[in-house]
């Protein structure tokens, strides 16, 4: 947007030194940037635990029977994997580390509206994951829901529900935190010139999410509320004994997590639509169109949470209003996804490792996407509801969806953050044996629901082994592709060649600052008169 | 590394008013889940929720309603009191505010122990032999009342901090957002109380 101006006599932010030393220069910094690297480094580490444990789940599953683990460890192994991806990870995951470090640079502003407020929804995060994660360790074993602990079952097993579902309720504040600071940003800061149309994509996207994650969370919070005193004082909200309805539950559960599953989705779309015109060179195409799309996802996506229960007991008008709404939301979708791929049309593209990741996001998502599709009708439900099929559509949407997202933002923006580059060859190649890996550990699953392989078994019969020996396999696979791929990074972050303040030549503010950025983002405010994305 | 200067002094209090209102949005919907779940109840157990709602003493209800609209005006006006530069006076309506709470606090033990006292606790023998929409009445009447409850002492806290740094003259007449918030947030305390009362102690 405006010239490049690089003047570095400030102290970027990675060595700048305030009142405390050593790790507390982090941990009570309310840097925008050190707070996103916080939870960067969190993230890492959960995801590598819970990563394991789907592969410890796979390897259980590579032959019928008791393999490595009995019945009760699978189902503690796929409650605590799925709380830990679903709730620390892919919810929180793009607006916590990319939103934090990035959404200030990108509008032109030295920080959030609230830095205390941000230091401290990543403490809220430290804080629940810690409790959640103690279910494991103490008490009476740990927790075998899955992680939509579905009443009644949440609160009548015997395991250690309560830490689990605490440490949830409290996630619930760190990720409200997140969005109140977020939206009144993004009111309030936006460099002069910077009207809403001239925002950049990425910010719009975390302003849609922002108001999921304002008008929803509550609600979730809520719902684990009623579970927790459920089980501490018998309440009976739940309990057909005392007269409370277990489909209740359900509705409240997802009238939030269906919500949720676009505040892991659109800041995803988000990074796409900023990793796209970069490589492709060229404005993007249909601007407005993904802005309003974006909104409308946010939107409609409070009306479709019946379609998971379908199979629970709902009136037929219910049941066909639901799926009918579930086929609306895929449009606007659809409309993000030929908005990129018109962008890529006749240009001249740049190949690089962001971008590749960003090709890869838009096969695997188009996959989880037409799966959803299935789904969402009525009759086709029935038949697949809680096989391996639905496993499949939401890795391929949630792993495919926001893991690539993340992936790909974090190769695209790794130069800025760390000032230093990666090595592409081995980006590359971590990238290729991660998608292989990937495409053969969940397109098998596809076949295995649709020939009746429930989800939640740690045994099966015979007839299904062949397509688990492979998709076991491609666990594997995928797993040593992370491996390259993270070990590129974390090294490259202290050996990588410097990287220079605009390495690929794109035009937002972010990378009109040096790299990595100073303590204060801008020396002066940027005047913004052109619009994003201005390549040609 | 000589600036020590960092973001915090960016003020802009129009973003925290802001900020105060979404958060008051969202403490609004997590108050409507447990009114939906109210209403399906109600609309299931009509009789019982009819008959269960007799229990609750109007009187209570009403005097806590009272002192609640009451506590809202004071710290209203202690917002204008520090707009008029009287330091003095915004601390006695803060104090004022933190003293009908803690009336409405002393109220509101009364009236649990009182029901405590005659059995009817979540999970007592009592209440387990009474009928299903009993149960959920007073399920819901101790969590949504609690749970308000919790709201106002964490409203105290809110306008006791307030107070200390009105006390100490960080707060003043042309610096008073946090005073405001504080008070829209006592003010959303107050407005689900108006929500409650009816719900429980008058509709029968
Ligand atoms: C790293 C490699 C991964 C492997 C090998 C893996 C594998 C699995 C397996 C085997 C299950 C159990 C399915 C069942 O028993 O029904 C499962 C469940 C689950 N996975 Fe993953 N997964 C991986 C990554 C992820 C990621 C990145 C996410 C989050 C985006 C995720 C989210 C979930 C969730 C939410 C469940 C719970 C399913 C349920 O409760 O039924 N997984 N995963
Ligand atoms: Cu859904």
């Amino acid at each position: 947007m405006s010239d490049t101006v690089i003047q570095n006599h400030e102290p970027n932010y990675l060595e700048y030194k305030g009142r405390y030393k050593g790790i507390f220069a982090w941990i009570f910094s309310t840097d925008h940037k050190r707070i996103g690297l916080l939870y960067l480094y969190s993230m890492l580490v959960l995801f590598s635990i819970a990563a394991i444990l789907g592969l410890l789940m796979k390897i259980e599953l590579i032959a019928p029977g008791r393999t490595i683990m009995d019945a009760q460890t699978y189902n503690s192994f796929f409650t605590l994997h799925g709380i830990t991806m679903i709730f620390l990870i892919v919810v929180p995951g793009l607006p916590a580390v990319f939103g934090n470090f990035f959404l200030p640079l990108m509008i032109g502003a030295k920080d959030v509206a609230f830095p205390k407020l941000n230091l401290l929804s990543w403490w809220i995060y430290i804080l629940g994951a810690a409790i959640a994660l103690s279910a494991q360790f103490f008490g009476d074993g740990p927790p075998d829901t899955g992680w939509t602990f579905y009443a009644p079952y949440s609160f009548r097993t015997g395991t250690n529900m309560l830490p689990a579902v605490t440490g949830a309720f409290i996630l619930g504040f760190s990720s409200i935190a997140t969005g109140i600071n977020f939206i009144v940003t993004m009111h309030r800061m936006r460099a002069p010139g910077m009207d809403w149309m001239k925002m950049p994509l990425f910010p719009w996207a975390l302003y849609g999410t922002s108001w999921i994650q304002v008008l929803a969370t509550p609600i979730v919070g809520v719902t684990l509320l009623m579970i927790v005193l459920e089980r501490t004082m018998q309440i009976g909200f739940f309990d057909p004994a005392l007269g409370g309805d277990p489909i209740l539950y359900q509705h409240l559960f997802w009238i939030y997590s269906h919500p949720a599953v676009y505040i892991m989705i659109l800041p995803a779309m988000g990074v796409i639509s900023e990793i796209i015109p970069t490589f492709a060179r060229k404005t993007i195409f249909g601007y407005k169109a993904i802005v309003i799309s974006t909104l409308a996802i946010a939107f409609v996506g409070y009306f479709v949470w019946g379609h998971h229960m379908f199979t629970s007991g709902m009136s037929g008008t219910a049941l066909y209003t639901f799926s009918i709404l579930t086929f609306l939301v895929a449009i606007p979708s659809a409309i993000k996804i030929f908005n990129w791929v018109a962008t890529l049309h006749k240009a001249s593209i740049d190949i690089q490792t962001p971008f590749l990741w960003a090709l890869c996001f838009l096969f695997v998502f188009m996959i989880g996407g037409l799966s959803g599709m299935v789904l969402g009708a009525l009759s086709a439900n029935v038949h697949l509801h809680d096989t391996a099929f639905v496993v499949a559509h939401f890795h391929f949407i949630v792993f495919g969806g926001t893991g690539y997202a993340f992936f790909g933002a974090l190769h695209y923006w790794y130069p800025k953050m760390f000032g230093r580059m990666y090595d592409k060859g081995w980006a590359n190649i971590g990238l290729a044996i991660f998608f292989t890996g990937f495409n053969t550990l969940y397109l098998p699953m596809f076949y295995l629901g649709m020939i009746g392989m429930p989800r939640r078994y740690y045994d099966y019969v015979e007839e299904f082994h062949g397509p688990n020996i492979v998709s076991s396999f491609g666990a594997m696979l995928m797993i040593s592709g992370l491996v390259i791929i993270i070990t590129n990074l974390v090294r490259s972050a202290r050996k990588g060649e410097i990287a220079e303040a605009d390495p690929w030549k794109s035009k937002t503010l972010e990378w009109t600052v040096a790299s990595p950025p100073p303590l204060e983002n801008f020396a002066e405010i940027p005047v913004v008169t052109k619009r994003p994305y201005d390549y040609e | 590394m000589n600036k020590p200067a960092h973001i915090d002094e960016h003020r802009d209090d129009e973003g925290a008013k802001t900020g105060m209102w979404i958060f008051i949005f969202t403490e609004l919907i997590l108050f409507g889940g447990l009114f939906i779940v109210y209403s399906v109840y109600r609309y299931l157990n009509p009789a019982a929720f009819h008959l269960a709602a007799e229990e609750l003493d109007t009187f209570i209800g009403t005097v806590n309603t009272v002192i609640l609209l009451v506590s809202s005006m004071t710290i209203a006006m202690s917002i204008s009191a520090i707009q008029y530069k009287n330091k003095k006076l915004t601390l006695i309506l803060m104090s004022v505010t933190i003293l009908l709470a803690a009336v409405f606090m002393v109220n509101k033990y009364f009236e649990w122990s009182g029901k405590i006292s005659h059995g009817i606790y979540p999970g007592s023998p009592t209440l387990m032999e009474a009928s299903q929409g009993e149960i959920l009445f007073f399920g819901l009447y101790y969590a949504m009342t609690g749970l308000h409850a919790i709201h106002i002492i964490i409203g105290v806290a809110f306008i006791a901090y307030v107070m200390v740094l009105v006390a100490k003259d960080e707060i003043q007449h042309d610096n008073f957002v946090i005073l405001e918030n504080s008070g829209l947030y006592w003010h959303l305390v107050d407005l689900i109380w108006i929500f409650l009362f009816p719900l429980f102690y008058l509709i029968t």
